[in-house]
């Protein structure tokens, strides 16, 4: 009897989330904001400036979004979340999308329910060592002490990459990012391996980053991407397609310089549908035909917003390796706005 | 007689010889390092030991305050100016105090209003802590709640004052009701504000946020050393009445009230608190229906009430435990009612036994304010671990940040236990 209550009470709960999930983007629209899960602060990624204004790469997609569907880039409330918090605060709604360096696995699309939307970062696990080891690739590591962070996915990948390779390492565990500078600095390991993007921006806070030098093996796939909840498509559509217009303007070439004369008409029709001067893409989203403009109107396509901010320009000095377009050999492969 | 002995000796001294001083090397310093640093060699192999430790200390940490940069604006920029030389890096601190202090989104001219609630904090928490001010005082100190949310939360000034005429309509009922039965005062008096806030709320306007005086900052933007502080004066102030009451409870002869105090006391401290901050900022929300959540400090204010009222019961239960039997007899032979004679008699002394352990409790408290940062909300340590490490500016800057944390708490808590000694002093009747 105890029982079904309790059951009865969950299914309640779980309907009342549903009913609330069903029309995140009317959602939004009424309360003309968006709630953009972000980390609490992850260099190049997500972290507010000295102003308390949020910048990032993840950040950049939160931006986007608000501006296709309300218009205004800043009309995003930024909810910090932690690796424990986060898939909660998106479950239950505190949150309409959560784009926080969060890799696309198939259980947290499958079991957990929730969708992926596509993929704004490929990143892989990586290896940095310093320079005087002279060593120039990760299977000359045999022996090598290696710090990593327990309880990862990182830790797991480690062990399958020295046992594939039949060599032996002994590992140094570590329990934060900040406790594993510390570490390797004071050389109690030879060598330190995280996410590449990662171990980029670690590097760049050296004294002297010239010093270590970021092994060309990368050893696992980690496609870090924006989620929704599941069962919301119309919403998911929003999301989706509106990190597809990113990827798809810097293909087509449309810049933040060159947009407001590429919006007045141009020859390439792709183009056109994508700004809104041909076709109702806008309207079968159930926005303002001139959504991607607005989103691109931001902080331009894809590749202007890697460039500012985790680019080979900035401090963290990551290069576009697949993150390129494919037409560049990279894996960015936005589906075609017809 | 005196003639003859004259000459017989050639000379006589005819004042006092001054006293001379000690030999130096049974005064003064020397003989106090002597006695105590180099009394046996092995003390002496120890002291020359522990100044080489005390030298590479200070050799090391000295010149890296001394050399400290000030005013550079990245972690980057810093290091050139420093060129190698050992240094801190103290630019973080100057150009994000304003963060560390109040959190990144409390908007930057209002920082006054917190600035000022810190002020008149010490002004109302002054007739508590020292009893020989005038007691007319304590009047601020009951208003000093309201006008901290005023001043800190801004919005419309009816919410405050709404609040204040609630407790202040309890408390008539309660005064009224009360030498009747206990019971009937305290729980019309429950009763009775809550009537008022039901009534109240419905009266005040939804717009009456968008013109007021001083602009409203949601809870969401508090944080840096602010949110510490506040949490951890709110949840003491609430948690000693609290435990009292626990505590009593516990000792009742009424089984449903003492069993409900056991569950709870037995409970709470059987779980983490950071278990009760989870439960707090997570699952409450999969419970409420959608955009009805209740505050996330306030949340976060009564799960570490609870947390800290359950440790301070059993404090004070260990005070209500050491009485002997007689004072409690002889409260009931002088014909004192159970309220006269815990008010009058029993707490006091056990109070003031439980002292110590309270003010354990307090400082354990205040410095686990700083989990909250793992439920993403930015207090000091969360300010510092997320958003100040995590700009491209300040990656790599942890010994002068983390340094500064431990100096703002030092500095709280070290006032808290030296004034709970003096407290002790001013307290002491016991038979010495």
């Amino acid at each position: 009897m105890k029982k079904s209550v309790f059951f009865g009470a969950l299914a309640f709960t779980g309907m009342a989330a549903g009913v609330a999930a069903a029309g995140t983007l009317d959602d939004v629209k009424a309360r003309g904001k968006l709630n953009c899960g972000v980390t609490t602060g992850l260099v190049g990624f997500a972290a507010p400036d000295a102003n308390g204004e949020w910048e990032g790469f993840d950040v950049a997609v939160c931006r986007a979004v608000a501006a296709a569907v309300l218009g205004d880039g800043s009309a995003v409330e930024f909810v910090p979340t932690t690796g424990k918090t986060r898939f909660t605060a998106l479950a239950s709604g505190e949150i309409d999308m959560l784009a926080r360096n969060t890799t696309w696995t198939f259980s947290r699309d499958v079991d957990l329910k929730f969708e992926f939307v596509g993929i704004n970062y490929y990143d892989g696990q990586g290896f940095m060592v310093p320079k005087e080891l002279g060593v120039s690739s990760a299977k000359e590591l045999d022996g090598a002490t290696v710090c990593i962070q327990t309880g990862t996915t990182t830790e797991l990948n480690l062990a399958d990459f020295f046992r594939s390779n039949n060599i032996s390492y002994e590992p140094v565990p570590i329990e934060t990012n900040a406790e594993a500078q510390q570490q390797y600095l004071a050389g109690a390991c030879d060598v330190y391996t995280t996410d590449a993007s990662g171990l980029a921006a670690t590097r760049a806070t050296f004294e002297a980053p010239g010093d270590h030098v970021v092994l060309p093996e990368i050893i696992s796939k980690e496609p870090l991407g924006p989620l929704v909840r599941h069962g919301d498509h119309e919403w998911g559509d929003v999301v989706r397609w509106t990190l597809n217009a990113l990827i798809a303007a810097e293909e087509l070439g449309v810049t933040s310089v060159n947009m407001a004369e590429m919006a007045a008409g141009t020859n390439n029709p792709e183009i056109n549908r994508l700004l809104g001067t041909e076709g109702t893409l806008g309207e079968m989203l159930g926005l303002d035909a001139d959504w991607a403009k607005n989103a691109l109107s931001v902080s331009g396509n894809y590749g202007e917003v890697f460039e500012a901010n985790i680019g080979e320009a900035t401090s963290i000095g990551l290069a576009r390796g697949l993150n390129a377009q494919w037409t560049d050999g990279g894996l960015l492969y936005a589906p075609p706005f017809r | 007689m005196s003639d003859t002995h004259a000459h017989s000796v050639a000379f006589v001294r005819t004042e006092q010889v001054p006293p001379s001083p000690p030999p130096f090397t049974t005064s003064g310093p020397i003989k106090w390092s002597r006695d105590n640093l180099f009394s046996t060699p092995f003390y002496t192999v120890l002291t020359i030991a522990a100044v080489y430790v005390i030298y590479l200390i200070l050799g090391n940490t000295l010149p890296w305050i001394f050399n400290g940069v000030w005013g550079t604006s990245s972690l980057a920029e810093c290091r050139e100016v420093l060129d190698g030389v050992s240094g801190g890096c103290f630019s973080v601190l100057t150009e994000r105090w304003n963060q560390l202090l109040f959190g990144f989104k409390y908007p930057p001219d209002q920082y006054w209003r917190p600035g000022l609630t810190f002020v008149l904090f010490f002004a109302a928490a002054a007739p508590v802590l020292f009893f020989r001010l005038p007691r007319q005082l304590l009047l601020f100190t009951a208003v000093f709640p309201f006008l901290a949310y005023y001043l800190i939360w801004g919005g419309t000034i009816l919410t405050p004052i709404l609040a204040m005429v609630g407790f202040a309509a309890g408390y008539m009922v309660y005064q009224r009701f009360v030498a009747g039965s206990f019971a009937a005062g305290f729980f019309g008096g429950i009763a009775a504000a809550f009537v008022v806030w039901i009534i109240g709320g419905m009266l005040i306007p939804d717009s009456a946020n968008e013109n007021a005086l001083l602009s409203a900052v949601p809870s969401r933007d508090l944080g840096g050393f602010m949110l510490n502080m506040m949490l951890g004066v709110a949840c003491v102030s609430l948690s000693v009445p609290l435990g009292i009451a626990l505590a009593l409870g516990r000792q009742s002869d009424m089984p449903l009230i003492k069993w409900i105090c056991v569950i709870f006391i037995e409970f709470i401290r059987g779980v983490p608190l950071i278990t009760l901050l989870f439960v707090a900022s997570v699952m409450l929300a999969y419970f409420f229906p959608p955009n009805t959540t209740t505050d996330l400090f306030l949340r976060v204010v009564i799960m570490i009430t609870m947390f800290s009222s359950a440790y301070i019961a059993e404090v004070i239960r260990g005070g209500l435990a050491a009485l002997p039997r007689g004072q409690y007899e002889a409260a009931d032979s002088l014909g004192l009612d159970y309220a006269q004679a815990m008010r009058l008699i029993i707490l006091p002394q056990a109070l003031k036994i439980s002292i110590p352990g309270i003010v354990n409790v307090a400082v354990g408290l205040f410095k686990d304010t700083t989990l909250v940062s793992v439920i993403s909300m930015f207090d000091l340590l969360g300010m510092i671990r997320g958003p100040i490490l995590a700009s491209t500016e300040w990656n790599g800057v942890y010994w002068e940040l983390l340094g500064f944390a431990a100096l703002l708490f030092f500095v709280v808590c070290y006032g808290i236990s030296q004034y709970s000694q003096w407290l002790e002093r001013q307290l002491a009747t016991d038979h010495r």
